[in-house]
């Protein structure tokens, strides 16, 4: 019986955020706290001559300058946690990431010092006032252009800029054979521009060295602070992991960009040591524009053959993927085994291949944001679909109901197995679609379409998409070249009077853990939602954890709190049988107590959790307490999927794209919270269609970011949307105890590909058979398309 | 230190002294603890700073402290009565109108204000009026419910 569970339960976190009392970092006072702010190259490439720091030194209020050569030689620099090797086997390059650069700056904003002074404005003043000579060199912003001969060098040690080359699926002259006998071929060349995460709160952290206990704490912006506190003690700084608390108090928003590791983290750390004194460093939003790890940033190829039924024969897709100047956290997974083992989709192509260069450049790091590679995955996949669609002169939706994979449910049918590593769990592709176009009225629309005479031109545009989230089972994606486990943590703590203490290791940064989590405790222990506490974010009271990033915390992290629920209701079952004086198998566990089958004889949950901390009359032999935990490690990643439906009208005169109806039907599985489920679809749409119509990093070709600031980058606004259009439906998750699949990436990775394909047919519906028009769509672009 | 000013912020009368180059979303948050007013970003483009200057939506990252000595302000701390919330923050709860939370005050502060002026407005006006404040979580779509909320609400209260 559920009480909670599927219910649009309001969220308990909601009241200190709504009267100003949500405590985020930069929120934070300690007593003695001084501040930090860091001097940053304004250069993309330059060898750094010298940093003279005297005249900053004798500021008003400056306490310490660091600079690169300060930082001893025990302390390492930000380590990559994911290894993908060269097609060859040689392991990828890993040059070094220095807290503090000593003699060369390879990015705009990489730090060159750390100034700390007694408030935020003069340790801005001081850093104004840091000399540093710079030699500049050529630079080079792009994956495809780095890897050329002659292009700028990045690391002495990563010839070419090549991190690595990869490739995955079917052997390419096999797929080449498909495609040479194909009845048709569709060929784009495209980029998935580079986008900027973009949290609300900039990334903060304060170190604090505490003498009296020898104890560092960490105050950050962090989806995982167990991870960082890993990362950072044992493979940064050397400090004893037990020596350390890293707290993420309230995270504005993170989007992937605070899944990792930074330098600041590390340096706030080991300097309020040095000066034993508590510091914070909060990121200016340039400052976010110019350190925060970026996404996407893609220069692909890609050809889909069909055969005369419109079946697809086979796909091969290159492309040439941006990493930025150093490593970050998760980097060389994303482009790999979260992009190409993603190029199957919804389809049953017999032969894919995937191949991909990941290239440094002298620009800011990128690494996974929302969706993760799963977004360029389908990008690549659903533009080829669409545009095939138009070549053959074909229905996109018929394309696409004819490629379908067929239904399996992962329990009576086997789990589907790709052409590129991954077995889907379960799905059922065509009633997304079917659904999709029952809400646009598909006929009536393409009369519409075809009678417009106003000077604008209506396009639709379809994406079905699949992604793989519940990241991950360890022993799998330690085979990948992950250099962690990525299970998850949870304590379920009763309290003497039955109340109960949850601690997880899946970290909030905006999803409503709070309460989502205590609706599953509630109803799996048949108590009031009011007795259930929700406890994450601090290494001090949460056993461990991985954090909250790849759709994962509801799959993972809700399934070790499952997992320690059933712990806590086997013993209180043991315990209530010695209170009934019956077999605890003769007992049943429902709304709050334990009854003996087939009688009136009962014991409520509350008196079992008092005996258990008063075992007075207690089963001999048995330790008091009722506190378990559990490490839940999936045993697949979950796949949800669905059918994103884009209605766009362009204005001829001006090019400019409105955006007037979006439709998302997708099956993430069973669903705990109906409205934060729907409130995560809402969100990932932005971001999805922001990426498609307004956002988009600008490099010029000396690696400055032109548009590193919110007056140049374009955020979308409430009035570039429409209300959105959405459903579900429910196709549970095979392997996990909640049958539960994931919400948070799915509208980001659908959405894009959607408006895009609008677009593309409403210039064709209006006689411009363009193949691209570059992201982000801006108004100069789709008219330069009508008016070449 | 620089120059005095008395501000009455939610009720209540401070008075004390400030740098000339002091912000006003600085004052509140650090020398005043009012840390539900938020920074998030450099340009007064992201809206989280919005406060109330003598009941109009103003972004305190615009405003000097010294700019606002004489005035009457309220933050996101000043919007409950007497422990009850206003229509606007119980909109956003209802609603789902937020997700991290850290754009919700300036959200609500500037939606307070345009529904003085405009207390029956369209769906459009709502998504016009909230140009100057940027959310990365909810796509917009339940702050605009939220608002429509707090309008109904905020009319048959009338």
């Amino acid at each position: 019986m559920t009480k909670y569970i599927g219910k649009s339960i309001k969220r308990v976190e909601d009241k200190r955020f709504i009267t100003g009392q949500g405590r985020y970092t930069d929120d934070i006072k300690i007593n003695g706290m001084t501040h930090g702010y860091f001097v940053r190259s304004p250069y993309a490439h330059a060898k750094v001559k010298s940093v003279n720091i005297d005249a900053a030194s004798k500021m008003p209020g400056v306490i310490k300058i660091f600079v690169g050569s300060d930082i001893p030689e025990t302390i390492a620099g930000v380590p990559c946690g994911w290894q993908v090797d060269f097609k060859n086997g040689d392991t990828m390059k890993e040059p070094p990431h220095p807290l503090l650069v000593r003699n060369k700056v390879r990015h705009v904003g990489d730090g060159v010092a750390f100034v700390i002074a007694e408030t935020r404005a003069q340790a801005k003043d001081a850093a104004e006032n840091v000399d540093v000579d710079y030699e500049i060199l050529d630079a080079v912003t792009c994956p495809k252009k780095a890897t050329e001969a002659g292009a700028a060098q990045v690391h002495a040690d990563a010839p070419g800029n090549l991190c690595f080359d990869w490739e995955l699926g079917s052997p390419k002259d096999e797929v080449a054979a498909a495609l040479a006998s194909a009845a048709h071929v569709c060929e784009l060349d495209f980029s998935n521009q580079r986008v900027v995460p973009n949290a609300i709160e900039p990334r903060s952290a304060i170190g604090h060295y505490d003498s009296a206990y020898d104890k560092y704490t960490l105050y950050t912006s962090t989806q995982n602070p167990h991870l960082i506190r890993l990362l950072m003690c044992a493979f940064v700084l050397g400090i004893p992991e037990h020596k350390v608390r890293v707290v993420g108090p309230d995270v504005g928003g993170g989007f992937g960009s605070k899944i990792f590791h930074y330098a600041e983290e590390a340096l706030v750390t080991w300097s309020s040591k040095e000066i034993n004194r508590p510091i914070k460093w909060t990121a200016e939003r340039s400052e976010s524009f110019l350190t925060d790890a970026h996404g996407r940033d893609h220069v692909s190829n890609a050809k889909m053959g069909f055969d005369a039924d419109g079946k697809i024969v086979a796909l091969q897709a290159y492309t040439y993927a941006n990493l930025g100047a150093y490593l970050s956290t998760f980097a060389p997974a994303v482009p790999t085994y979260l992009h190409g083992t993603l190029m199957q989709g919804l389809y049953t192509t017999p032969k894919v291949n995937v191949d991909v260069k990941a290239a440094f450049t002298h620009t800011c790091a990128v690494d996974a944001y929302r969706g993760a590679g799963r977004p360029e995955a389908t990008y690549l996949l659903e533009r080829l679909l669409d545009l095939a669609a138009l070549e053959m002169n074909v229905d996109p939706a018929e394309l696409r109901f004819k490629n379908f994979i067929p239904p399996f449910d992962g329990v009576e049918q086997e789990g589907y197995q790709t052409q590129v590593a991954l077995q889907y769990d379960s799905g059922n592709y065509a009633p997304v679609l079917e659904r999709a176009l029952e809400m646009v009225g598909y006929d009536k629309f393409r009369e519409e379409q075809a009678a417009q005479s106003n000077g604008k031109l209506l396009g639709i545009g379809f994406s079905t998409y699949i992604e793989a989230c519940g990241i991950a089972p360890s022993a799998v994606v330690g085979a990948l070249g992950a250099r962690a486990g990525l299970f998850e943590v949870a304590q379920v703590r009763v309290q003497p009077t039955g109340k109960v203490s949850v601690f997880t290791g899946s970290h909030s940064h905006g999803q409503g853990h709070e309460t989502t989590f205590a609706q599953i405790v509630a109803d799996k222990m048949g108590i009031p939602i009011d007795d259930v506490e929700i406890i994450h974010g601090d290494s001090d009271s949460v056993a461990f954890g991985m954090g909250t990033y790849g759709s994962r915390s509801l799959a993972v992290g809700g399934s070790a709190i499952v997992n320690s629920i059933d712990k806590v209701l086997e013993k209180g079952a043991k315990i209530a049988a010695h209170l009934l004086e019956a077999s605890a198998d003769d007992l049943e566990y429902a709304e709050g107590k334990w009854t003996v089958k087939g009688t009136d004889k009962s014991v409520a949950f509350g008196d079992v959790s008092l005996t258990a901390y008063v075992p007075h009359n207690y089963p001999e032999g048995m330790e008091p307490g009722l506190d378990f935990n559990a490490f839940y490690d999936p045993a697949n990643f979950t796949y949800p999927f669905g059918a994103h439906v884009a209605i766009v009208e362009i204005d001829k005169e001006t090019g400019e794209v409105k955006l007037k109806r979006f439709i998302a039907v997708d099956d993430v599985g069973n669903v705990i919270n109906p409205m934060i489920v729907d409130g995560q679809i809402h969100g990932g749409l932005a971001q999805g269609i922001g990426q498609a119509l307004h956002e988009g990093t600008v490099y010029d070709d000396t690696g400055q970011l032109i548009n590193g600031s919110y007056m140049d980058y374009c955020m979308p606004r409430a009035d570039d949307f429409p209300s959105f259009e959405i459903d579900r439906t429910v196709t549970p998750c095979p392997h996990n105890p909640l049958g539960v699949k994931g919400a948070g990436e799915a509208g980001t990775i659908g959405s894009t590909p959607a408006v895009v394909n609008a677009v593309i047919d409403a210039l064709w519906k209006g006689g411009f058979k363009v193949k691209d028009v570059p992201m982000p769509m801006t108004p100069e672009r789709v008219w330069t398309a009508m008016n070449n | 230190m620089g120059h005095m000013i008395k501000v009455n912020v939610n009720g209540k009368e401070h008075s004390g002294g400030v740098e000339a180059r002091t912000l006003l979303v600085d004052y509140l948050r650090e020398d005043l603890g009012l840390t539900g007013t938020h920074v998030g970003c450099d340009t007064s483009s992201c809206g989280s700073c919005t406060i109330h200057i003598d009941g109009k939506a103003v972004k305190s990252c615009t405003m000097l402290a010294v700019q606002a000595d004489g005035c009457n302000v309220t933050t996101v701390e000043g919007l409950a009565t007497n422990g009850n919330l206003h229509p606007m923050q119980e909109g956003f709860k209802e609603e789902h109108g937020l997700q991290c939370g850290f754009c919700t005050p300036g959200m609500m502060m500037t939606a307070i204000d345009f529904l003085k002026t405009n207390p029956k407005p369209s769906e459009d006006e709502i998504r016009h009026a909230l140009e100057g404040n940027f959310c990365r979580c909810t796509g917009y779509h339940n702050i605009v419910k939220s608002i429509q909320y707090a309008a109904n609400k905020m009319q048959t209260s009338v």
